[in-house]
C-alpha cells in the first residue's frame, strides 16, 4: 500500500471536490477488493493472459490514450474508442473503477483514488486467485514482457524472465524480446524456460533459409480432460520495426495460411478449443480471426488496448472468433472461462481484470524475489533528477508531455533544428508533484539500441520518413500496419490526414516558425536507428543530463498535429 | 527439413540455388541461360514498355497465386514464390513495377513442369510485384503488392 489511508481519504476528499464522481461508496467502505475481484469460475477450460507488461515489475502510473485514431473500416470501431465514447460502447459507469482503468478520464485524480497499477507481486495475487478456483487453467505472456525497464535492460531480461517462471507463466509468444538478439532468446528458451515447463511458440518465425519453424508453432495441453490448443503468432514486423541484425537468420510476417494449417493440424489431433496467443496488434487480430477457421479466441497485444469485453469476428465459415487485447504495463489480467460441451465451445465469460496494488496484497515470495533483483540497481534507480509539475506520459497517437521532454532533450543536447523520437506505446506516467527518477525516465528509453544520431536532412526527407511512418499507422489495411504510433517530433508542427494514402497525409510543415523547404537541409536529431553499427551517445545520458539542468519540468508544451477530417471520430477527445 | 539435404544446400548456398540445381541435374546450363536472352526487354525502363514488349498488356487474370510478404523486411532480398495453376503454363515472368528495370526473371517451362517458382528479388520501393504467365498461347497475370518501409518506431 503505498498511500495511508489519511491520505487516501484525503485525495478523495479532493477529488469529490473537484467534481469527480467515485464509485466512493464502495471505496470507503473498502469492500472494492473482495467485490472487485469476485469471479467465480464458470466452464471447464480456462486461460488467463497478461501481455505488453514492458518489464514494470513494480507498480506504475499509466494513462490510456486519448487519441487512438480508427481509419478505413476500423472508424469508431473497438479499438478505436476513447474516454466517454469507449465508456458508453461498454455500457460502464464514470467514476467507478473500470471507468479509472480503461480510460483517461480525470486520470490524475482517479488513479489517485484506485492506486498505480501493475507489479508482479500483486499480479501474482490475483493469477493466483483466479487459479484457485479455475484447476488447471494456463497462463499466457503475450509478449513485451522483457524490455521496459532499465533492470530488464541491465540484466539483459533475467529479471523478467525469473519473475515470469516464478508468476507460473505456461506459455509466451515473443516481439521486443527479439531486442535481445537472437542467441539471447534461444538461451532463455533451451534453459530458464525448458528447465521450468515454459512454452515459446511462434508459428510465424521460420529461418530465412529453409523456411522451418524456429520456435514450437503452437502446444497442445489438456484441462479437465479436454484437448485445448495455444499457437503463438509473434509480432510479424519485428525485423522491421526493430532491428534487423538482431534477429538477422529469421523470418517473421503474418502468415494467415500457414496458422490455418497448424490449426487444422491441432484440431486433427485432437484439439477442442483452439487459440491463439497473438502479438499481433488488435486491427490485425481483427482481420485474421476472419480470414483464419477454427480459432475460439485470439489473446491479442502489441497495442496496448485494454479492451473491456472480445470482439465476437465471423471467420470464412461462419464460425466465431473472440478477440481480445490486454492492455499494458501488467495493469490488466484477462480471464477467459469456455464452457466445452461435446467437444464444442457452447459458451464464455471473459473480464479484463485491472490489477489495482492498493486493493491486491503482495505477493510475499514474488516481493522478495523483485527485492532482490533490484536490491544492486536501487541506489541509481531512486537517483531525482528532475521534479515534475505535470502529468508526464506517452500514449496516443501522437506526441505525449514525455516525448516533447524527450524531443526538447535532443534539440538541446544535439544543437538540432528539430527531433524525431519514436512513436512506441510503452512509457509509464508521471503525476504531477512527483520526481523523475532515473527509473521512470528509463522506462521510456530502456532499449538495447539506445544511440542518439544528428542527421542533415532535406525538408523532402523529412516528409518522406514522416509519411512512412503515419501509413504504418494509418494504412487502410491493417495487415500494413505496424502497430506504434506517431513518430513524435519536436520543432515540427504539420498537419495531417489519417484517412489520405502515403504520400498525402502530412502537410502544412514548419521548422522554426518557417514552411519547409524540400531542398534545404535540416539538422535533425533521434534515436533508436535500426541500422546496424550506429554511434552516438545513449539517450538516458542525454536526457539525463537536461532533466539535472533544468531541476524542474513544468508547462511541457503538448504539440498536437492539425488533424484533417476526423471530425466525429470516436477515436479522439481533444 | 531432411538434415542432409539442408546441409548439402547449405554447401552450396553461396552459389545459388540455380547452381545447385544444375549441379543436380535439374537443369542444363543451356535451359537456365536460354539463347533467347531478350536484352531490350530485361533493360527495359518503365513497365509499359517491358508489358508491351512480352507481350503481356492486355493479360487476363488467371489462376496464379503471388506470394510474398505484405511488407518486406528486407528490400534487397524479397521472397517471391508464384505458382500457375494454368493448364499448359510455359512460362512465368516476374515484374517489380517501380523497379528501375521492372523486368526481374523470365522461367520457361517445358514438359509439362509444374507452373511453380520461388526465388529473391531486390526492390528499393513499395509497389506491385507482378506475375505474368504465358500459357496456350495466351498470357494471364496476377499481382501482390509489397510495401517497404524504412522501418522503426514499432509499438
Amino acid at each position: 500500500m503505498s498511500m495511508s489511508r489519511r491520505e487516501f481519504l484525503q485525495v478523495l476528499a479532493a477529488a469529490a471536490a473537484s467534481g469527480l464522481v467515485l464509485d466512493s461508496k464502495s471505496v470507503l467502505a473498502g469492500n472494492l477488493p473482495a467485490h472487485f475481484y469476485d469471479m467465480p469460475a464458470s466452464g471447464n477450460v480456462s486461460f488467463l493472459h497478461f501481455t505488453d507488461c514492458h518489464a514494470q515489475l513494480m507498480p506504475v502510473w499509466f494513462r490510456e490514450p486519448n487519441v487512438n485514431l480508427g481509419v478505413g473500416s476500423s472508424n469508431g470501431k473497438v479499438p478505436h474508442l476513447v474516454g466517454d465514447k469507449f465508456l458508453k460502447h461498454y455500457g460502464i459507469k464514470p467514476g467507478t473503477a473500470d471507468a479509472a482503468a480503461f480510460t483517461y478520464i480525470d486520470f490524475d485524480t482517479a488513479s489517485k483514488a484506485y492506486g498505480r497499477v501493475g507489479g508482479f507481486a500483486h499480479l501474482k495475487t490475483l493469477v493466483d486467485k483466479m487459479r484457485a478456483s479455475r484447476p488447471g487453467a494456463l497462463l499466457l505472456d503475450g509478449g513485451d514482457t522483457w524490455q521496459g525497464s532499465a533492470t530488464s535492460l541491465w540484466t539483459k531480461a533475467q529479471d523478467m524472465v525469473d519473475a515470469c517462471i516464478q508468476l507460473g507463466v505456461d506459455v509466451m509468444t515473443p516481439h521486443w524480446e527479439a531486442t535481445f538478439g537472437a542467441d539471447r532468446m534461444m538461451e532463455v528458451v533451451q534453459n530458464d524456460f525448458a528447465k521450468n515447463g515454459v512454452e515459446f511458440v511462434a508459428q510465424n518465425i521460420i529461418t530465412n533459409e529453409f523456411g522451418d519453424q524456429v520456435f514450437k508453432p503452437y502446444v497442445m495441453k489438456q484441462m479437465n480432460g479436454i484437448q485445448v490448443a495455444i499457437i503463438g503468432q509473434a509480432f510479424p514486423y519485428t525485423p522491421i520495426a526493430n532491428p534487423r541484425y538482431m534477429v538477422p537468420d529469421w523470418s517473421f510476417g503474418i502468415r494467415d495460411e500457414s496458422m490455418q494449417g497448424f490449426v487444422d493440424e491441432a484440431r486433427a489431433k485432437g484439439a477442442k478449443v483452439v487459440v491463439v496467443l497473438s502479438h499481433n496488434g488488435m486491427d490485425v487480430d481483427l482481420k485474421m480471426a476472419s480470414r483464419v477457421n477454427g480459432i475460439d479466441a485470439i489473446f491479442g497485444g502489441h497495442t496496448h488496448d485494454g479492451i473491456y469485453q472480445p470482439v465476437p469476428v465471423k471467420g470464412p465459415d461462419g464460425g466465431t472468433c473472440l478477440v481480445t487485447n490486454a492492455g499494458s504495463n501488467g495493469k490488466f489480467l484477462g480471464v477467459m472461462d469456455f464452457d466445452v460441451k461435446n467437444d464444442k465451445v457452447v459458451g464464455w465469460k471473459y473480464r479484463l481484470l485491472p490489477v489495482f496494488s492498493n486493493f491486491l496484497a503482495a505477493d510475499p515470495k514474488m516481493e522478495a524475489l523483485i527485492k532482490k533483483i533490484r536490491a544492486p540497481y536501487e541506489a541509481k534507480l531512486s537517483e531525482v533528477l528532475a521534479v515534475n509539475e505535470d502529468t508526464l506520459y506517452r500514449r496516443g497517437n501522437f506526441n505525449g508531455t514525455w516525448d516533447e521532454v524527450i524531443c526538447q532533450a535532443l534539440i538541446e543536447g544535439k544543437g538540432a533544428d528539430a527531433a524525431f523520437s519514436p512513436g512506441v506505446r510503452w512509457g509509464t506516467s508521471i503525476m504531477p508533484g512527483e520526481p523523475i527518477t532515473y527509473e521512470r525516465m528509463m522506462d521510456q528509453m530502456a532499449i538495447t539500441y539506445p544511440q542518439t544520431t544528428l542527421n542533415s536532412f532535406t525538408g523532402a526527407q523529412i516528409k518522406d520518413i514522416m509519411e512512412d511512418v503515419c501509413d504504418n499507422l494509418f494504412n487502410a489495411d491493417p495487415y500494413y500496419q505496424q502497430g506504434g504510433d506517431m513518430v513524435r517530433t519536436g520543432g515540427i508542427q504539420y498537419s495531417v490526414r489519417p484517412g489520405a494514402t502515403i504520400g498525402n497525409r502530412i502537410g502544412d510543415m514548419m521548422i522554426k516558425g518557417k514552411p519547409v523547404d524540400p531542398n534545404k537541409k535540416y539538422k535533425m536529431a533521434g534515436w533508436a536507428s535500426v541500422t546496424e553499427g550506429v554511434q552516438g551517445t545513449p539517450i538516458w545520458d542525454v536526457v539525463a543530463d537536461y532533466l539535472r539542468d533544468k531541476k524542474v519540468i513544468k508547462n511541457v508544451k503538448l504539440y498536437q498535429p492539425k488533424i484533417i477530417g476526423m471530425e466525429g471520430n470516436p477515436g479522439i477527445a481533444l | 527439413m531432411n538434415i542432409l539435404r539442408r546441409n548439402v544446400l547449405k554447401g552450396a548456398g553461396a552459389a545459388g540455388a540455380v547452381s545447385v540445381a544444375m549441379a543436380a541435374g535439374l537443369l542444363k546450363p543451356g535451359m537456365a541461360f536460354a539463347a533467347d536472352w531478350n536484352k531490350a526487354v530485361f533493360e527495359s525502363k518503365d513497365l509499359g514498355s517491358v508489358m508491351g514488349a512480352v507481350g503481356g498488356a492486355g493479360a487476363a487474370a488467371g489462376d496464379i497465386s503471388v506470394k510474398a510478404p505484405d511488407i518486406a523486411e528486407n528490400g534487397a532480398v524479397v521472397p517471391v514464390e508464384i505458382t500457375s495453376n494454368i493448364a499448359g503454363t510455359e512460362s512465368i515472368i516476374i515484374i517489380g513495377e517501380k523497379n528501375t528495370q521492372p523486368m526481374l526473371a523470365e522461367f520457361n517451362l517445358s514438359n509439362g513442369a509444374q507452373g511453380f517458382i520461388s526465388t529473391r528479388i531486390k526492390m528499393g520501393a513499395t509497389s506491385n510485384v507482378r506475375a505474368l504467365v504465358k500459357a496456350g498461347g495466351k498470357m494471364y497475370t496476377a499481382a501482390k503488392e509489397v510495401k517497404v518501409t524504412i522501418g522503426g518506431c514499432g509499438g
